[in-house]
């Protein structure tokens, strides 16, 4: 390891609560998918960490799984972004109350 | 020398990130996403992972982030650019940041990434990657081949214009 898994954790955990500071703070639909994708990263550098920690390749391999369902999630929600902009003229995410939540 | 590339790839990634969550513009927050996802990479290159790294260049930095590009300029979400051009405010934080990168990606190929401060790091060659891949997890990896399927037969049955009729009272 040339640096110890506390700091791997730290960073990774500061990046997880960036991501999930845009998911909640912003209003564009954009933005909360940017702000996931940032979550989804740190997460994957903490796999990489403990894959290096153990030394098994296991850990890369799930960051492997996790790109393929970023992958997928994002073409579904952007796909989802341009229908509701159509639907609606407006990306905001206050806009689409239609379940009165 | 491989301890103070991560700590200085780690600043970098996380400023560029907090950069991005902050721009108002979505054109500039996608930029700076792109620097912190190329910082990724490199940390994953330092922790052994080259493979990792090389997909997440190609995938994260390459792919998704240019599908989010697509999209924005497709709705036409940025704002109008202002007249004359972005100043320094606005190109000098980036410009900054792929410096950064950039000196640190010349750093990695001039040293010995596996031989920091005589402790062996781990280090999965393509090869042990593949077959571990290939093996153990070939079922995981026919699933996710689904997952991509179903997800782009979806992306396509949300994304297609005459998608039903607009219902009354509804804008469209």
């Amino acid at each position: 390891m040339i640096v110890p898994m506390v700091h791997i954790l730290a960073f990774s955990g500061a990046m997880f609560l960036m991501g999930l500071a845009c998911v909640l703070a912003r209003r564009n639909l954009i933005m909360i998918l940017i702000g996931v994708e940032i979550m989804l990263n740190a997460v994957g550098l903490t796999l990489a960490g403990a894959s290096a920690l153990w030394q098994q390749v296991d850990g890369q391999i799930f960051v492997i799984f996790l790109m393929a369902m970023t992958s997928a999630e994002v073409s579904i929600s952007l796909a989802m972004v341009v229908y509701l902009r159509r639907q609606k003229g407006t990306v905001e995410a206050d806009a689409f109350d239609g379940m009165k939540g | 020398m491989a301890t103070i590339l991560f700590y200085i790839l780690a600043t970098t990634a996380l400023a560029a990130t907090g950069l991005c969550i902050t721009r108002r513009n979505p054109v500039h927050a996608v930029i700076y996403l792109v620097n912190a996802f190329f910082a990724l990479a490199l940390l994953f290159y330092l922790l052994g992972a080259p493979l990792v790294a090389a997909w997440e260049v190609i995938i994260y930095a390459g792919a998704i982030m240019v599908l989010f590009l697509f999209i924005i300029m497709m709705l036409e979400l940025a704002p109008a650019e202002e007249r004359g051009g972005p100043g320094w405010q606005r190109w000098g934080p980036v410009v900054l940041l792929s410096a950064v990168l950039l000196g640190c990606t010349l750093l990695l190929l001039t040293l010995d990434p596996q031989g920091g401060d005589g402790v062996p790091a781990y280090y999965a060659s393509p090869r042990t990657f593949g077959y571990a891949l290939f093996k153990e997890y070939a079922l995981a990896v026919e699933i996710v081949s689904f997952q991509l399927l179903f997800a782009a037969v979806g992306a396509f049955y949300v994304g297609k214009s005459d998608w039903g009729k607009p219902r009354k009272g509804e804008k469209r």
